[in-house]
């Protein structure tokens, strides 16, 4: 043992310990073989309190990381090399007005539908729950049938409407009377018809995801909401959903993004959304690829968006549930001071 | 005599082919303490639910403060209360839980202003003003802005009594209210019960606490296998049982 270690014991040993036993013993210089070996575990102890702490440290991990880095890096400087992209092309369209136009119909696609969505899904939640036969049975049935068709059947379907029912009227069965709205073919534009068939379609997976959120929350929950007298609409919107949001908020966030991208099909009703503006344009100039990674970089870029406000909502309906929340952390600090 | 609080007669209870209530009779006076004990299983929880109406009688007479628990009585007949009629019966009694069951999303404020606000629809200036005594009461006065989860046990059962009380409920019913609470956090609920007992309040509580019981009630129920086995002052019940099924419960308990 050199003089260092032995200057550690002596000066370590007593700054916790306090007893004088210690400091004895490892002064006696012929003993200190026998006392290190025979005094590890306290020693390490005094170690641990008195010494200045070494965090430890992962070359694993910065090794992955250059090396990523370096690949990455290659990567990318091909991609921005290569004439073939045509990266000029790119940037001369990213703003164009079709694709601008295409871009804003898109986020309209999505906002209209996923709201619509949302709205029908949770009522078929609600109905799947009921204790009532028939409505449980309706809700079964509705989602059965469109989560096993293809949306872009669906799709195709409300668009050619018309030719099943060319007249959309309200009126009583077997010739009683009736009052004409309008023609199938006014009435449901192919902008209609897209916004109908994803909002139906959404509809029956929301109506999962959501009623897998209402089946999260503890039971105690419903006997203390219907011992307060609530009623179930209210016991059912003032508790038991904005608890089920913290599960279904997620899952939500995915269809969303899935149905960013998935108003894509509405292009084959014609309806000029991003896709569709960025074909029209490569059909007439061949820029094929460069137009779809314009249409891309603006999926991107509104699926980041949307990313970023299902995070607010996360923590917003998270709260309550979390205890480090920066809120919590801040109204502690506010009712100490 | 008086209407009783709680008066039932031959209340009857299945869930399925299992008859859980098997004629339960018992009188609960204004302003007075009852404590339920008995067994687990022997239908405790049952029959408090059914005094909130959060389980229909299948037969007997049930009623609270005078009406009939589930039914209408018009003209000779029983006409079976629509579920908004039952809500609103639901407000003569507070219930406080075992598992406290606070709304974890809402501030403890919340949670009391939640109920009177919506449901009894009274101005929320007026019920935040309330809702701060009731907090004080129950020595929970600066803890307005927590939620639920960062109090302890203790605290969360108090915080639930205080949401009971703030609908200024005739009779509150306690199950089990200490059963899942760490034994060093007892003793602040029942303190809170006692003072509660002391102002009048009419209470019927289950519980395994059998100081409490004896130190409060004013009638303490022993129940076995869905009936009442023995009921009577505390100290003849648990002093001196006259039945072999309550001598052998509360030589278990005890
Ligand atoms: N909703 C229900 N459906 C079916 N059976 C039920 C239901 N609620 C209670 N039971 C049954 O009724 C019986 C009595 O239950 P209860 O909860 O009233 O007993 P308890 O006296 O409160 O017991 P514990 O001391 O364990 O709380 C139990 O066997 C229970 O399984
Ligand atoms: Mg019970």
């Amino acid at each position: 043992m050199s003089g260092d270690q032995l200057k550690d014991a002596v000066h370590g040993v007593p700054m916790v310990s306090g007893t004088t036993a210690a400091p004895t013993t490892a002064a006696s210089a012929t003993a200190l073989g026998v006392t290190s070996a025979g005094q590890t575990p306290s020693s390490s102890a005094t170690h641990q309190v008195s010494m200045p702490v070494v965090p430890l440290r992962y070359p694993g991990r910065i090794t992955v990381a250059v090396i990523l880095v370096v690949v990455a890096a290659l990567a990318a400087a091909d991609v921005a090399l290569n004439k073939r992209y045509h990266w000029d092309v790119v940037v001369g369209y990213l703003f164009a007005p079709q694709i601008l136009s295409g871009a804003g119909l898109t986020l309209l696609l999505t906002v209209v539908s996923m709201t619509a969505g949302i709205l029908l899904g949770t009522a078929l939640a609600v109905m799947r729950l009921s204790a009532n036969p028939v409505l449980s049975t309706v809700s079964r049935g509705y989602i059965w049938f469109f989560r096993g068709t293809p949306l872009l059947v669906q799709l195709i379907f409300w668009y050619n409407i018309a030719a099943l029912y060319p007249v959309i009227a309200l009126g009583l069965p077997f010739g009683g009377p009736s009052w004409v709205i309008g023609s199938a073919n006014v009435l449901i534009t192919p902008l209609g018809a897209a916004i109908l068939g994803l909002s139906l379609n959404e509809a029956a997976y929301m109506a999962e995801i959501i009623r897998g959120g209402i089946g999260s929350v503890d039971k105690g929950q419903y006997e203390a909401a219907r011992a307060l007298g609530m009623k179930r609409a209210t016991m059912m919107s003032r508790i038991i959903l904005p608890q089920a949001m913290r599960v279904v908020l997620p899952p939500t966030g995915n269809q969303v993004v899935s149905m960013l991208k998935g108003t894509s099909l509405v292009s084959v009703l014609a309806i000029s959304d991003l896709l569709y503006s960025a074909q029209i344009i490569y059909a007439t100039n061949y820029q094929t690829i460069a137009l779809l990674i314009v249409a891309s970089l603006w999926y991107l870029a509104l699926t980041t968006v949307l990313s970023y406000f299902q995070g607010k909502l996360e923590k917003r309906y998270g709260r309550g549930f979390e205890l480090t929340s920066g809120k919590t952390r801040k109204r502690r600090k506010r009712s100490a001071a | 005599m008086s209407t009783a609080m709680v008066e039932a007669q031959g209340v009857r209870k299945s869930f399925g082919p299992v008859e859980i209530l098997k004629g339960i009779d018992l009188r609960v006076e204004k302003g007075s303490v009852t404590c339920l004990i008995g067994p687990s299983g022997s239908g405790k929880t049952t029959f408090l639910r059914c005094i909130n109406h959060l389980e229909k009688v299948d037969a007997g007479r049930l009623s609270v403060d005078g009406s009939l628990v589930g039914y209408a009585e018009r003209n000779g007949k029983l006409y079976e209360l629509k579920e908004d009629q039952t809500a609103q019966a639901r407000l003569d009694a507070g219930m406080v839980f075992q598992r406290f069951n606070l709304f974890p999303h809402m501030t403890v404020m919340e949670n009391i202003l939640e109920a009177p606000v919506r449901v009894q629809k009274r101005p929320r200036a007026e019920v935040l003003k309330e809702a701060q005594v009731l907090l004080d009461r129950v020595g929970l006065g600066h803890r307005g802005d927590s939620y639920p989860q960062e109090l302890s046990g203790g605290q969360q059962q108090r915080i639930a009594i205080a949401r009971a009380l703030a609908m200024k409920p005739k009779l509150m019913l306690f199950d089990e209210p200490t059963s899942a609470l760490d034994p060093e956090l007892v003793g602040e609920v029942l303190d809170v019960m006692k003072d509660l007992a002391e102002e009048g309040m009419t209470m019927v509580v289950v519980t395994h606490e059998l100081a409490f019981a004896r130190q409060v009630s004013d009638q303490v129920v022993f129940m076995d296998q869905g009936v009442v086995v023995e009921s009577g002052p505390p100290e003849q019940v648990l002093g001196s049982p006259v039945h072999e099924r309550t001598k052998s419960f509360l030589s278990k308990v005890l």
